[in-house]
């Protein structure tokens, strides 16, 4: 079966994570080696991903975690969680 | 990226039987793995830093107290992160933005989302993230997604969380999750493809009345 364009698309973010089924996989891999815009659409998706997951976008600001700690230090020293219901 | 090496060999229920048995300090090394995962997700709802900052603070502080009631069928990681979530929203609620939020979140999981089109694509390395505005583009790109759109892809492909977890977290289906996901690549691709496209010459063209 031919699929087209828009099947494509809708089945991108499936062909990335691996989880469409073999028939359908088959069918959208045949697409996406006739299909110029259609790999191009997979290749920049994939190429967003990658950039996207870099830590460097969403930088911690500096001393985050001390920050973190110290608060949490000063709140729990000495003390424990309460007891269920407690 | 992942939290998932970090977390190898940590034996986390011993952890929190260990700190509820009274080693409260065990709960800093607890945390840890999961520091960065509230200030991202806290950010990105909050779209504050100092916000952001305080909210995770807020949410461990919470988790502390309520370490009792968690459930050891779910994973503290996610059960912290729903706490962090939750103390963004009612941040937001109190500030009485909620109302100005919920108008940008269309209808779930309804309509049709284009991708841009183009011919081809060179990839774009990412040494480009050592320049600052293009840091600063990616991270607009996913702080303006629709809240639930937003908490997916950070979740799933910020954070490294499965399907199975990013759903446990929301408290929503798999389904769903996946759904989502896809709605938030495409609305992504739609945005940034054409602004990252002029950062690396290309060869080809678009096509714009596709």
């Amino acid at each position: 079966m031919v699929i087209d364009c828009k099947h494509v698309w809708n089945n991108i973010s499936g062909y990335l994570d691996g989880t469409l089924d073999p028939a359908l996989l088959q069918q959208v891999q045949k697409h996406l080696e006739q299909c110029g815009i259609c790999s191009a659409i997979l290749d920049s998706t994939r190429n967003i991903l990658i950039l996207t997951a870099d830590e460097r976008v969403f930088e911690l600001p500096l001393g985050y975690s001390d920050r973190l700690h110290a608060r949490l230090e000063a709140n729990i020293r000495g003390i424990s969680p309460s007891p269920i219901g407690g | 990226m992942t939290m998932t090496q970090p977390l190898q060999g940590r034996d986390e229920a011993q952890m929190i039987a260990s700190i509820l048995a009274g080693d409260s300090q065990q709960f800093h090394q607890l945390i840890r793995p999961y520091e960065r995962r509230l200030y991202v997700m806290a950010l990105s709802m909050l779209r504050n830093e100092a916000d952001a900052e305080d909210a995770a603070q807020e949410a461990c502080l919470k988790a502390f107290r309520n370490l009792a009631t968690f459930r050891a069928d779910s994973k503290f990681g996610t059960w912290l992160v729903s706490i962090t979530l939750n103390v963004a929203r009612n941040r937001l609620r109190r500030n009485r933005l909620t109302q100005m939020e919920s108008l940008d979140i269309p209808p779930e999981e309804q309509g049709h989302v284009s991708p841009a089109l183009l011919r081809d694509w060179r990839e774009v390395p990412s040494e480009v993230l050592e320049r600052a505005e293009v840091r600063r583009t990616l991270q607009n790109a996913i702080v303006a997604l629709p809240e639930i759109y937003r908490e997916v892809f950070l979740l799933r492909d910020v954070e490294g969380l499965s399907i199975k977890e990013a759903a446990e977290t929301l408290g929503v289906s798999e389904a769903s999750v996946k759904v989502r996901l896809h709605r938030a690549r495409t609305m992504l691709q739609k945005t940034l493809a054409p602004e990252l496209k002029s950062l690396v010459p290309q060869k080809g063209r678009w096509f714009p009345w596709l």
